[in-house]
């Protein structure tokens, strides 16, 4: 059965021309996790599923889906391991990815 | 850079007639026209993966990645160069050599795709068939055609079928994937049982040459070590024969559960003795046509272009004095070649602290170089993602492994504990539960004094970040595997694989260790194999011996305690 998400979650996807991991903010999108919309309740995240899922004929991203993140110290920060490295880069090269910026 | 200096070599290997450039010079076209469809919504996403993995190209978690054929793992200095292009212009300077001998960049752009195979096109490779459910890259022993251990060099009948087997219309949609190994050794170090299907060059007992095909290994979910399917095909049937078992296994495998449909499957379903029972029948009736019959002539023609180089005469046989530290590498790194005063040399992509299987532009360059140079033009990838160099004067040495230490790639570790086989993991892969390569970082560090290598002695550790094996991890003497909880890496322990001639399936230990317990549990592992081995046992061979209990306890000691 698939997991259903609990607490606050974000949006992401990948941009089609060259796969960026994007993050949803309103009707658009943003590069940084830090940038992107959290949503504090399930009915706004399926809302915001679903806007997402209609925007996908315009061929700007793919495969939109839901995951959780939490506030730690101030800070929103995903709850699993794949979405931490999802929004900073490989672990194992720290000049690519987006933390590439901070390095 | 040497690469100004050096004049590159044409290596002995298969060349594109006229038919193969405009054969791949029309797929490039193909592709590049989708592409152009996909970014203007012609074609949805859904329409257009199946396309885009028939030519190698994943959306992974940060970018789409490019995964390149490497044909039985032969690369020519020109081709190692537009690797190193490629790197620096479309991707972000580094390259990674997998466990399929193929080499794939992790940073491509979508919009950057048809240029990349155009320019890879210039240099006789492609993407074709390196992901979708068809036959995959052929591989073989990195040492054919150097090594004296060999019948004769597989990689003729390597490429022969890889010709076969390239948009064969009865086989570009399987049920799943499909994996085929050449290999012509005792030794085996192309892990042949562990592939869907794999041929051995052997001699009959009249002395003939001829193929040993076994059929229905395969890691995955279900790891299976391969049944022979004929001791001995004559070579003039080789292709029928193993268009007997891909038809098999066509026609028959389920297609209904994603996880039941590798050849493996149906040969364990079924039973070997049913299966080769209806592979024989096919056989016969593709004998009986006559259409799939390899002439002699056609053997020698593909041969004619792995034809042995000229190798010089009169070289001195012995390797020249150049210090300890050159002497621990010509210990674990050189390899007899069947020419005298030459020696086939692994380059390890493992000094401990690297990432396995990665190389910089930079290093692909003066790769290329040492090639030209020392090589005759030519590098071989290995399944352990390591390079060779198949033919290089002893007297050079000394020059190679100069150069080598200046690239960070000198460390004298081949098939030593710290040469680790590791799969991208979660760092890049969407399939990923787990990071693979920071495990395979720290294991090296942790066991990188020399001294403690040689006397751990051969130990293979593979490691993968999810149950589909890219890391090989079911072959490992002490295989990991990542696994998932709860949004947690976590990492089991598999004791006694092995991806050799002695071929075995390891076994998982129990519950996982976390990322910070699973160094030591490796080390308690390690430990009590230095206690308990009898004289002259690798790790493998005491682990047959004992068991896993033992094993099992020490390895759960501390956490236990913990």
């Amino acid at each position: 059965m698939a997991h259903q998400n609990q607490g606050l979650q974000m949006l992401t996807s990948n941009r089609l021309r060259d796969g960026d991991v994007l993050y949803r903010k309103g009707d658009g999108w943003v590069l940084m996790l830090a940038d992107g919309e959290v949503y504090g309740d399930q009915t706004s995240a399926e809302a915001a599923l679903a806007a997402a899922t209609a925007e996908l004929a315009r061929n700007e991203f793919v495969a939109p889906y839901l995951f959780e993140v939490r506030e730690v110290s101030g800070k929103i920060v995903p709850v699993k391991e794949r979405e931490i490295i999802r929004a900073a880069g490989p672990t194992v090269h720290p000049h690519t990815g987006k933390q590439a910026a901070h390095a | 850079m040497l690469n100004t200096l050096v004049k590159a070599v044409a290596p002995n290997m298969y060349r594109y007639d006229e038919f193969d450039a405009q054969f791949v010079g029309e797929r490039v076209n193909q592709f590049a026209g989708q592409v152009a469809r996909r970014l203007s919504g012609e074609l949805t996403e859904d329409q257009f993966k199946p396309l885009r993995l028939m030519n190698g190209l994943y959306l992974q978690l940060h970018a789409y990645m490019l995964r390149i054929a490497v044909p039985y793992g032969t690369l020519s200095s020109k081709q190692m160069r537009k690797l190193a292009h490629i790197a620096r212009t479309y991707d972000k300077n580094f390259g990674h050599f997998t466990t399929r001998t193929n080499l794939q960049f992790n940073w491509i752009k979508l919009v950057d795709v048809p240029k990349i195979l155009r320019e890879l096109a210039d240099v006789e490779m492609h993407c074709i068939q390196t992901s979708g459910n068809c036959v995959r890259n052929v591989t073989s022993d990195q040492f054919a055609g150097a090594t004296d251990e060999e019948l004769e060099d597989p990689r003729p009948l390597a490429e022969i079928i890889r010709q076969w087997s390239s948009l064969h219309p009865e086989f570009v949609f399987l049920a799943r994937k499909f994996k085929i190994a050449v290999g012509a050794t005792e030794k085996d170090r192309a892990a042949l049982q562990w592939h869907d299907m794999a041929v051995q060059i052997v001699k009959n007992d009249k002395g003939r040459t001829g193929y040993k095909v076994m059929a229905g290994g395969g890691m995955g979910r279900t790891p299976y070590v391969a049944h022979v399917m004929s001791e001995f095909v004559e070579r003039e049937d080789i292709l029928a024969y193993l268009e007997a078992v891909l038809r098999v296994y066509n026609q028959d495998s389920r297609r209904d559960n994603i996880h039941k449909q590798r050849i493996k499957i149906l040969i364990n379903t079924i039973g070997p003795e049913e299966m080769r029972r209806r592979v024989q029948r096919e056989f016969e009736e593709l004998k009986r046509m006559g259409t799939l019959q390899l002439p002699r002539e056609e053997l020698d023609r593909i041969a004619a272009y792995f034809a042995a180089p000229k190798f010089e005469t009169g070289l001195s046989d012995s390797i020249p004095d150049a210090g300890p530290d050159f002497a621990n590498w010509v210990k674990t790194n050189i390899h007899k070649h069947k020419a005298p005063g030459y020696a086939i040399a692994t380059i390890t992509l493992k000094t401990p602290g690297q990432v396995p299987g990665d190389a910089t532009a930079e290093q692909m360059e003066v790769i290329a170089d040492l090639m030209d140079q020392f090589s005759l033009g030519e590098v071989r990838v290995t399944h352990e993602q390591n390079l060779v160099l198949p033919h290089v004067r002893k007297q050079d040495l000394p020059a190679i492994y100069a150069r080598l230490k200046e690239l960070d790639f000198a460390s004298p570790n081949a098939g030593l504990i710290t040469d680790i086989i590791a799969c991208p993991g979660l760092d890049y892969c969407d399939l990923a539960n787990a990071r693979s390569i920071p495990i395979a970082q720290k294991l090296a560090k942790r066991f990188e004094d020399l001294d403690r290598q040689h006397q751990i002695g051969e130990l293979k550790i593979k490691i993968s970040g999810c149950i589909n094996a890219c890391g090989h991890h079911h072959a490992g003497h002490i295989g990991i595997l990542g696994v998932d909880k709860k949004g947690v890496e976590f990492y089991q322990l598999v004791l006694g694989g092995s991806g050799a001639e002695d071929a075995s399936v390891g076994t998982i230990m129990g519950p996982g260790f976390g990322e910070h317990e699973i160094g030591d549990a490796v080390e308690r592992v390690v430990d009590l194999y230095l206690a308990e081995r009898k004289d002259g046992e690798r790790f493998l061979d005491t682990y047959r011996r004992i068991g896993m209990e033992k094993f099992k306890a020490a390895a759960y000691q501390e956490a236990v305690a913990a």
